[in-house]
């Protein structure tokens, strides 16, 4: 049985203009020890899908969904008191901007000893000496005297290495990472995804990657799932889908890396994610994809089956060609 | 002698800032951009690349004319700018109009209470203001559709735009004065994958419609390949590699450069991981070690590193700082 297991997953947001679907008919399947990596651009979905998962969505947020399973238990109909024991503790994530998920009038320390009271049978001194532990495992110099420090006082890479190790506190068996290195320089977003990946080959921990970054994809995941406009659109292995990728949105999105560019001119996608009022009829990506026929406008395409990378798409790709039937 | 095709000329060009440590600290300099020497010709485009605090937004904005520059000689056009000679208000603005610059952030870096028309011709308004409002809008509507955006969006607000859009309108907005060198500060940083291509193509397309020279500020290497002629290396506001982007991505000299090109993630999972690991961050540049800037870090280090900073040397393919230099 999947650690984490999500079907159909939908969240509804109430604006001011009537409701915005952001996240539509997602399902994310997660074992133990797996390494996920969600991909997609900004208005995807990929953050809200996983901030429904830990609860933390604004009360304009509707969640509906057949199935939110973690670890045997369901989320979905859990009383706050069930959720608040496992979130944080056997689920953790790693917020994008270290620096202002950190709160600025606590000291690191404290911030790192509140988790453990809430979820550790520790005393004080067990905590404090678990703090210095934790500090030293995620590589952080003179852990006892950056306990004392307040987060204006690290940098950007401290105060996400604080992150980590407030995250592993509790040693989870689920780590979600949102997009965990894009504010940090080259040389210290290797030594970070350097780092949770040992903390996960240690712990045999899952995890989580939500990025846009197709370099830090394939060098980490295992799978990888790929949204577009709030649906996953493909799921595949990493070396497969960078090899072979079956939907057209995923084929383009590579195609347009510059470093697998063979002229000045990158091959690029025109026009932009649809938004809340020009959601297309058919095929979300529709308007935009080069292999769209007639039928893409009016019908919403289902996933393919498994061996096609269940890729949402009424013509997947093998090989960089569009295949006629598949449904 | 310098070349007519050469629109930047920068020699030894460094910029200090003085620093107060509290009140009975006294004064320290921070040493943002030490002694950068690079010349820049029309059509082509200069990359420079480091982690942030290298130095490389002060060289932006020395180039640019937003501030001037401590020490060194910076020859822009033709003209001659240093800390010792003032220019006249009149020669400065002229001089200002052909180095335009595009910001990182197309959210900050527009008014959100102007039309896209109204911050289109602004700059013609500022600078050139015998220019009737016709023909300025005339202006601005011809470099609308020159940035691929419909004629209808003149009147539009900022907020009805997406990044990639945005972008476009303030490349459009840094082309109105028609200069000769454009100062791209991380233009496609903020933005998504399929949105960077986009602006990317456009960037090359201008480039070779107007001749343009652009000097490309950017942390992402994949990006810089793509786009550079000449990369420069930054470590700690100095230069530490320098050279064409074909010779300093396939043979880099410099420890630091290799180390950097190691840590960019390849978006090719079949690829060997042979990653140098880097101890530590950066250095604070208000004490920055003796030596060479990047002997904590390096691998290579001896104690001649740890005394005196190598010089800029010429290694066959290109120039490096570094008293040992890598060989393939």
């Amino acid at each position: 049985m999947p650690l984490l297991d999500v079907r159909n997953l939908c969240v509804d947001f109430r604006t001011a203009n009537g409701l915005f679907r952001a996240v539509d008919g997602v399902d994310v399947q997660v074992n133990v020890g797996d390494v996920l990596a969600i991909v997609g651009e900004s208005g995807s979905g990929k953050s809200v899908s996983m901030l429904a998962l830990m609860g933390l969505l604004p009360w304009t947020a509707t969640i509906n969904a057949d199935l939110l399973h973690f670890d045997g238990v369901d989320l979905a109909s859990a009383n706050t008191q069930q959720r608040r024991s496992i979130i944080g503790k056997d689920v953790a994530m790693i917020f994008q901007e270290p620096m202002s998920s950190l709160n600025p009038c606590f000291t690191i320390g404290f911030q790192l000893r509140e988790t453990m009271k809430a979820h550790l049978p520790l005393s004080r001194r067990e905590r404090q000496s678990r703090a210095i532990q934790l500090l030293e495992q995620v590589g952080l110099p003179e852990p006892e005297r950056r306990l004392k420090a307040f987060p204006h006082q690290l940098s950007g890479g401290m105060c996400q290495r604080v992150m980590i190790a407030m995250a592993i506190a509790c040693k989870p068996k689920l780590l979600i990472a949102d997009e965990p290195t894009p504010a940090l320089d080259v040389t210290i977003q290797a030594q970070i995804l350097e780092l949770l990946l040992d903390l996960q080959k240690d712990t045999g921990m899952a995890l989580v990657l939500i990025t846009h970054d197709m370099g830090v994809v394939a060098e980490t995941a295992q799978r990888v799932s790929v949204q577009y406009a709030g649906q996953k659109v493909e799921e595949q292995g990493v070396r497969d889908l960078f090899a072979n990728p079956h939907h057209p949105y995923t084929h383009a999105l590579l195609a347009a890396l510059p470093e697998r560019a063979t002229s000045r001119q990158l091959p690029s996608i025109p026009g932009v994610v649809p938004g809340q009022f020009d959601r297309p009829k058919g095929c979300l990506f529709s308007p935009r994809c080069t292999y769209a026929k007639d039928r893409c406008f009016q019908e919403v395409p289902v996933a393919a089956p498994p061996a096609l990378g269940l890729a949402r798409c009424h013509y997947p790709l093998v090989d960089g060609i569009a295949q006629r039937e598949v449904s | 002698m310098l070349n007519n095709n050469t629109l930047i000329e920068a020699t030894d060009l460094s910029r200090h800032y003085e620093v107060s440590n509290g009140l009975f600290g006294g004064k320290s300099t921070v040493k943002a951009l030490s002694s950068a020497s690079f010349h820049l010709q029309a059509g082509s485009t200069l990359a420079v690349v480091g982690e942030s605090g290298c130095g490389k937004s002060t060289l932006a904005r020395v180039v640019t004319m937003i501030e001037p520059p401590t020490a060194g000689q910076l020859i822009l056009d033709g003209h001659r700018i240093s800390g010792d000679i003032s220019l006249t208000d009149e020669q400065r603005a002229e001089l200002r109009a052909s180095v335009q610059i595009v910001f990182q952030d197309p959210f900050g870096s527009l008014n959100p209470r102007q039309s896209i028309g109204r911050i289109l011709e602004e700059p013609v308004l500022i600078n050139r203001p015998s220019v009737s409002p016709t023909q300025r809008e005339q202006q601005a509507r011809e470099m609308l559709a020159m940035v691929g955006l419909r004629p209808e969006h003149y009147d539009r607000y900022p907020h009805m735009f997406s990044g990639g859009q945005r972008q476009r309108i303030a490349v459009a907005r840094a082309l109105m004065l028609e200069p000769r060198i454009l100062v791209l500060d991380e233009p496609v940083s903020a933005l998504d994958l399929s949105i960077q291509s986009q602006i990317l193509n456009l960037l090359v397309e201008l480039q070779e419609r107007l001749n343009l020279a652009y000097l490309f500020i950017s942390h992402d290497l994949s990006v810089v390949r793509h786009m550079a002629d000449e990369v420069m290396v930054m470590y700690l506001g100095r230069v530490v590699e320098s050279g064409s982007a074909a010779a300093v991505f396939d043979s880099p000299k410099h420890p630091y450069t290799q180390a950097l090109l190691s840590a960019t993630p390849v978006a090719d999972p079949t690829r060997e991981q042979t990653r140098i690991r880097l101890q530590g961050e950066l250095p604070s540049p208000l004490n920055p070690p003796a030596g060479c800037a990047f002997n904590p870090r390096c691998w290579r280090a001896q104690d001649r590193c740890r005394v005196t900073a190598p010089e800029l040397s010429d290694e066959g393919t290109h120039i490096v700082a570094c008293y040992f230099p890598l060989h393939d």
